[in-house]
């Protein structure tokens, strides 16, 4: 149970003036229940590369394989993929719709032809899942704050169960309490279910925060696979991309500067707290 | 009389159901007053919902104000004939740069709002030259803004509101949507504005890295400012702004951390040099 990207490129105008190469020869391997961080800059291939992983655009060539099967064969169900893997487009509040929240997370699995009671039930736990309130749900989605919304959104995708989830900057937008709590919940969820979630995030805080895997895209090229603290030792590779480290990174290498720590692995507060109370104590006994 | 003055500004409206029924009253803003400088780079935090951009609309005209009012330059925002020169002088720049961008050209762009003012042909390409200079985008004025990166669209737009004169500029939440390198070019260019040509800067923002050069930082909860002060007397407030459901940049949070382990480090370090120099000092 797998995704895997072989040499997957897409070259979008191919035979016009405006031929652009979204994505050159990408080679992934997505196993089952990792919480991956994507991170590129604005146009490096991120969102181009994340809508092949459900079906909504094709390679011009390579090919995706999603538990073993090529998902652009003809007679693949590409319906179902979608069902099991999920996109959570940016903004999805924007797509809300339905007159009560509870109505608005019933469309999907409506859609997929299960029965009203397995419908409700999957609705019920989706929104539990995303952290929204039992008392919001038979709201207009239209009167929620943003972070509601947006919980609710996310919640209509949970509802279509999928195996792997994948998040486009869910908390632009939203204030440092927000933000703590969605990502908190999605990474609560990810623990519990065993799901693979791919985060797409500007913030190399959040990234650093919560995943066990950092992909960095580069001009439609994977620049980096790896864990954060290894991804983020490159900070100045990362700089050139138009991307950071966190400033944790930042931080710690000034206390290395200035002699005080010989090397850091340091990309979160926890940490960084850490290895500068071990060398305190180490300098004082 | 400061550039910026708002008194008693009280901003309420009326919720509706589907049917249209009355549901109630929300109050946005209750009861805000505030000045600024001319010259300040003025940073608002504040949670979804806190009432920040409504506050910000007011500054422009775009909101009329329920009870109280906001001055611009001693000019009322309630008198219908001052709203155009209002929206001169204070310009505004938001979160999605897509929705600001009408020109085909970068510097056709730029060149519309001080067409709309009326300004001479000839002053207004010296106008788009000078604004798109100021924001590092002159090299990029004959390109298709359909082009550009999410940092760059958003400097445009910003140079769109330059083009104008204004002498204040308000940037809600202009750094939402960009990359780490996006976010670094905008700051550096609303720094830029502020410290080279003098014009006030208002920035509403959720990153506390963003504010720790800001002149003042007002804290806004429930339509009411909660909290105003330089920006190391903000950050010091730690658990106070984590109760707003706000943050503080990650050196602060990191010197709060280790001071609630014992260390004895001050609160409201604001930059990494800050904390090294504690730390050293301990024995």
């Amino acid at each position: 149970m797998s995704l895997i990207l072989e040499n997957v490129s897409h070259i979008y105008g191919e035979d016009t003036d405006m031929v652009v190469a979204a994505l050159k020869e990408v080679n992934l391997e997505i196993p089952d229940g990792q919480f991956i961080g994507l991170i590129g800059h604005t146009g490096s291939g991120k969102s181009t590369l994340i809508q092949h992983l459900n079906g909504l655009l094709q390679p011009t060539k390579g090919t995706i394989y999603f538990n073993g099967q090529d998902i652009n064969e003809k007679s693949y169900n590409r319906k179902e993929l979608r069902s099991k893997v999920g996109l959570v487009f940016q903004y999805p509040e924007h797509q809300l719709f339905e007159v009560t929240v509870f109505q608005d997370v019933c469309f999907g699995p409506k859609n997929l032809g299960l029965e009203q009671k397995e419908v409700e039930m999957r609705a019920y736990k989706a929104l539990k899942q995303a952290g929204v309130k039992e008392e919001l749900f038979y709201h207009s989605p239209f009167d929620l704050s943003g972070g509601q919304k947006r919980r609710v959104a996310i919640a209509g995708v949970l509802a279509m169960e999928p195996q792997v989830l994948i998040l486009d900057e869910p908390t632009a937008g939203l204030d440092p309490a927000g933000r703590d709590e969605i990502l908190g919940q999605i990474k609560k969820l990810q623990k519990e279910t065993k799901i693979t979630v791919i985060l797409v995030s500007h913030s190399m805080e959040d990234v650093a925060e919560y995943v066990d895997r950092i992909i960095v895209m580069n001009r439609g090229e994977v620049l980096f696979d790896d864990m954060p603290k290894e991804v983020f030792k490159e900070y100045k590779k990362l700089e050139e991309v138009g991307l950071a480290a966190p400033q944790v990174t930042y931080i710690m290498n000034s206390f290395i500067k200035e002699g005080f720590l010989t090397s850091s692995e340091a990309t979160t507060i926890q940490e960084a707290k850490e290895e500068i109370l071990s060398f305190l104590k180490k300098k004082k006994g | 009389m400061g550039i910026v003055k708002a008194v008693q500004l009280a901003f309420e409206y009326i919720r509706r159901d589907e049917e249209g029924n009355v549901e109630g009253i929300t109050r946005a803003i209750d009861g805000v007053n505030l000045e600024i400088e001319e010259g300040q780079f003025i940073a608002v935090l504040g949670h979804n919902g806190s009432g920040k951009s409504t506050l910000a609309k007011h500054i422009n005209a775009l909101l009329h104000p329920t009870e109280g009012t906001v001055y611009v330059e001693g000019m009322d925002v309630r008198e219908a004939d001052k709203v155009w020169e209002i929206r001169q002088r204070a310009g505004m720049v938001f979160q999605n740069p897509d929705n600001q961008i009408i020109g085909q050209v970068v510097e056709e762009d730029v060149g519309f709002g001080p067409e709309n003012l009326g300004v001479e042909t000839k002053t207004i390409w010296e106008r788009v030259e000078e604004s798109l200079r100021a924001v590092g985008m002159y090299e990029f004025r004959k390109h298709s803004p359909n082009k550009l990166s999410g940092g760059q669209k958003q400097r445009v737009s910003i140079a769109g509101v330059i083009a104008m004169h204004p002498k204040c500029i308000i940037l809600d939440e202009p750094t939402a949507m960009l990359d780490p390198n996006g976010r670094k070019e905008v700051i550096r260019a609303a720094k830029a504005l502020n410290q080279v040509e003098g014009i006030t800067i208002i920035l509403i923002t959720h990153y506390m890295e963003e504010v720790i050069h800001a002149d003042y930082v007002y804290v806004m909860d429930q339509g009411k400012v909660v909290m105003k002060g330089k920006p190391k007397e903000i950050f010091s407030r730690v658990e106070e702004l984590r109760k707003l459901r706000l943050d503080v940049p990650q050196v602060t949070q990191l010197a709060h951390e280790l001071r609630k382990e014992g260390l004895d480090i001050p609160e409201g370090i604001l930059t990494k040099e800050e904390l090294v120099e504690a730390v050293k000092k301990i024995k």
